[in-house]
């Protein structure tokens, strides 16, 4: 058996993993933050790098949350928390926030995931097929219609089970979809030869980062 | 004269049948159509579609409808929320239907009933279970998934202003789902914060023409609350 403990490595917080994220969005990309952990990388892109954020409930142009004396009642994002809009935003109903994520309008979105294949497949929204009413969402629609799907995620779950695999188990959310994967561990993209590594949190090896990944891993051409 | 102001809810709920499909507008408590839910319940009218984003919470509204056994069946992509009880013991009881639909494809689907396209195609839910027994077609290299138009044949909607020809404003994230149910269904009910003139809503600023409206009811209630 590996060693697949976190021992003698340094995995990145979560908060880590938002900024190294927020890092590679440009100035002037049209983004969506999954709810949950991809929803702390807007934290980590400065208001004066006009990157746009959209929420599928129609608010295009997301500013932070807003302090506590002065919430919007009218105004709340996908993940039903309030938020502001910055100066330059926008509103429209449904069919249209969702026509800009399905019609290939946003040049990135974030989701978290369970298990992300190295063909890109990606499952993030049920872990049974026979789920009690199982709950999607938009996340179908993001991963889809995204110009690009990145992935924000543990490298494995708590126990230790790799969660970068050579095929789903869990039921998909879209195929072959994840361009990118960042983990507490490690940056990878997802290629034609499956997983490159792109980089790795301090103490980690290839080597050690292999041992918690069921996938094959590549290193850049 | 075209009077779509209505004086009671009563006169909004009249007519509704037992077996509709109703759209129920809202995004979390937002643009949610509390009034008109609740009129819904006081109508009386059962064995209910209801398609929604959500599938209630808590015990009030549209999870108090399910709880008093009036919705045969949920069309929603999100039945989860932060008190999901009501919904969730049914739905173990075997004692409500439900059908998930990606959150996009439930507002194109609703989009294309009030546009007339019958049938649709999208590369959402493409190669998962969504597609199971749906028919897919490769296009340019990719593969697609064809969904049908949802028709309701009651839609429930908030709206900001409205005037007596139907013409609607939303406000803020209350927007949502509210404009295009109101084009899906045949019978389009709206509640609105504000009553204003003919003419006094900008034109240009009118969110949803009154052709796709009904009936109006003043329900100046304030702001939402809660999720």
């Amino acid at each position: 058996m590996p060693d697949t403990t976190l021992a003698g490595l340094q995995p990145l917080s979560r908060s880590d993993m938002a900024a190294r994220l927020a890092r590679d969005i440009p100035e002037g990309w049209y983004v969506n933050l999954g709810i949950g952990m991809p929803t702390a990388v807007a934290d980590h892109v400065r208001l004066d790098r006009e990157v746009i954020f959209h929420s599928e409930n129609g608010v295009l142009g997301m500013g932070p949350a807003p302090p506590k004396d002065q919430i919007d009642p009218w105004l709340i994002n996908a993940g039903k928390q309030h938020v502001t809009l910055r100066a330059g935003g926008s509103f429209c109903h449904h069919a249209d926030s969702f026509a800009m994520i399905r019609g290939g309008h946003l040049d990135l979105c974030v989701l978290g995931a369970f298990q992300v294949a190295d063909n890109g497949d990606i499952a993030n929204w049920a872990t049974s097929e026979n789920d009690t009413a199982p709950a999607v969402g938009g996340a179908m629609d993001l991963a889809a219609g995204a110009k690009r799907l990145w992935v924000m995620m543990e490298h494995t779950t708590k126990d230790g089970t790799p969660k970068l695999v050579r095929r789903c188990s869990y039921p998909l959310t879209a195929v072959g979809a994840v361009k990118r994967v960042y983990t507490n561990l490690a940056v990878l993209d997802v290629t034609e030869r499956g997983f490159v590594v792109v980089d790795m949190a301090a103490g980690v090896t290839l080597e050690a980062l292999q041992a918690r990944t069921d996938a094959q891993l590549h290193l850049p051409a | 004269m075209i009077d779509k102001l209505v004086r009671s809810m009563a006169e909004a709920m009249d007519g509704i049948k037992d077996g509709s499909t109703v759209l129920v507008g809202g995004f979390g408590a937002v643009g949610q159509p509390n009034a008109l839910i609740d009129g819904l319940i006081e109508q009386g009218a059962t064995d209910l579609t209801v398609a929604a984003n959500n599938a209630g919470v808590g015990r009030t509204g549209m999870a108090r409808l399910m709880d008093l056994g009036r919705v045969r069946k949920i069309i929603c992509s999100f039945p989860r929320s932060s008190d999901p009880v009501v919904f969730e013991s049914l739905y173990r009881a075997g004692r409500i239907e439900l059908e998930i639909v990606p959150q996009g494809t439930l507002a194109e689907r609703m989009r294309a009933a009030g546009a007339g396209i019958p049938l649709f195609f999208t590369a959402t839910g493409a190669g998962t279970k969504m597609a199971m027994g749906k028919e897919t077609r490769e296009i340019d290299g990719r593969t697609y998934v064809a969904e049908t138009a949802l028709h309701g044949d009651v839609a429930l909607v908030e709206a900001w202003e409205a005037d007596r020809w139907g013409n609607l404003t939303f406000r803020k994230s209350g927007r949502n789902f509210n404009p295009i149910m109101a084009m899906a269904a045949r019978l389009t009910i709206v509640q609105s914060q504000h009553i204003r003139e003919l003419g006094e809503i900008d034109p240009d600023h009118v969110h949803t023409p009154g052709i796709f409206v009904r009936r109006v009811l003043h329900v100046p209630y304030g702001d939402p609350s809660g999720f």
